[in-house]
């Protein structure tokens, strides 16, 4: 992580079902910045942080690190990408130290667990089961959980929801820590991350929505 | 490999937690096969006669009661996709699915199967048989009902449709499992039906990787 790092996307276009969500997208990010991801709602925000997971195939265009081409690449995914969902991937019959542990150890990070849960504030909830937890604090613990993985580049996808002012600036703070290590993050998101602007770089979907989508619109 | 017994565990842990299904499982298997009794009446030779294909049928939709919660609970929560992203290949991982599916749900069904055998008046040369083509072919009901919850994770009350998917590749299972309790008992005509068997679960061993793994990422997509 010492050396600078390129994460990009080139003239990438995606379609669900018969609908193209975006094309021609382009972006460029370097070591310890962010991609900050607008659109208005249905412009494809989820849709292109699970295409960079490599959970959607694109139709045209790549995705690359350096110059390396990570769309088929499994293996690298797995090691450099972390995604965070809408979905916090919490088991609600386990406590909030058993899930994430569980991933912890996965991802073979089991040391990580206690700070990332401080980091995020929910030391107390650790031996609380995730069906008593409130929609903001389980997600925290997702959070807290995927600041348990190595990976140099975080995908989350509105990872503000139910957050309050502190949690808020709980995940400001580890994502600065994170882009302070030559971290990347790309986040969807639409609410103000308090992130140095120099650091932020935008994208605005509605800049790529597709034509034909335009028209189905409009039919 | 430890991620695959992670995996294994983890599922093993939440069948018995979650209002404990794999009990409710064992216990549907001991309704069924003692509500034949009851319907046939006591006539003890005609008991003996369909005992081991009660057990095998009783078996076989107790195995499909539970194959929905396989996939469907990681699908809603969002953990599936999180499996999808992890250093274990999904193939590997629906393959750790499939174990614990089979310890959890058939495992037990193999320990109640002698009991109910003596309901259904088994004769005492066919208990061990039974047992032995149970643990031989119940591995291919796990694993062919893996790919079937693959299916139908995305669809929203997919069991139905799970049933008329698997049942008709049930068939041959449930054939092979009762010829080779009744060759093995009598003692004639080889273990041919018992090699049949264990084929059967090898083969399904063999393609339920790729196809539920396929059928998981489209699912996701």
């Amino acid at each position: 992580m010492n050396t600078q790092h390129t994460f990009s996307a080139t003239n990438l276009s995606v379609a669900r079902g018969d609908k193209v969500i975006f094309e021609g997208l382009n972006y460029e990010i370097n070591s310890g910045q962010l991609l900050k991801v607008v659109g208005p709602n249905g412009s494809g925000k989820s849709t292109l942080l699970k295409t960079i997971a490599g959970l959607i195939h694109s139709i045209e265009g790549s995705i690359s690190s350096d110059d390396h081409v990570i769309t088929k690449d499994r293996d690298w995914i797995s090691q450099n990408l972390c995604y965070l969902g809408h979905k916090n991937a919490l088991k609600k019959e386990f406590t909030v130290f058993e899930n994430i542990e569980f991933w912890a150890s996965i991802w073979g990070n089991i040391d990580k667990i206690v700070l990332s849960m401080k980091q995020m504030g929910i030391t107390y909830l650790k031996d609380t089961p995730v069906r008593y937890l409130s929609s903001g604090q389980a997600r925290r613990a997702a959070l807290a959980r995927s600041l348990c993985h190595t990976a140099g580049i975080w995908l989350f996808d509105e990872p503000t929801v139910g957050l309050d002012d502190q949690g808020l600036s709980l995940l400001s703070d580890a994502m600065k820590g994170h882009m302070a290590e030559g971290g990347m993050i790309i986040c969807a998101t639409h609410v103000d991350l308090k992130i140095d602007e120099s650091m932020t770089k935008t994208l605005n979907l509605a800049d790529f929505s597709s034509s034909n989508a335009l028209k189905t619109d409009d039919w | 490999m430890h991620i695959f017994f992670n995996i294994c565990k983890r599922d093993i842990q939440l069948s018995w937690s979650q209002g404990s299904s794999s009990s409710m499982v064992v216990a549907f298997f001991i309704i069924v096969v003692s509500l034949f009794p009851l319907g046939v009446g006591p006539e003890q030779n005609i008991l003996a006669r369909i005992a081991v294909g009660v057990i095998w049928v009783a078996a076989l939709l107790s195995c499909l009661l539970s194959l929905d919660r396989i996939f469907q609970a990681d699908f809603e929560d969002g953990s599936l996709d999180q499996y999808a992203l992890n250093p274990l290949s999904l193939e590997m991982v629906v393959m750790s699915k499939a174990l614990a599916h089979w310890l959890t749900t058939s495992v037990p069904l193999i320990l109640m199967a002698p009991f109910l055998g003596i309901l259904m008046n088994l004769s005492n040369d066919a208990f061990m048989p039974l047992i032995y083509s149970m643990l031989i072919g119940t591995p291919a009901l796990s694993l062919i009902g893996t790919i079937g919850a693959s299916l139908t994770v995305s669809i929203r009350r997919g069991g139905v449709l799970l049933s008329l998917l698997i049942l008709p590749l049930y068939v041959p299972i449930l054939i092979f499992g009762v010829i080779s309790v009744d060759t093995l008992t009598v003692g004639k005509g080889g273990n041919a039906s018992m090699l049949i068997l264990g084929a059967l679960t090898l083969f399904s061993m063999a393609i339920t990787p790729w196809a539920a793994a396929a059928s998981v990422r489209m699912a996701l997509d």
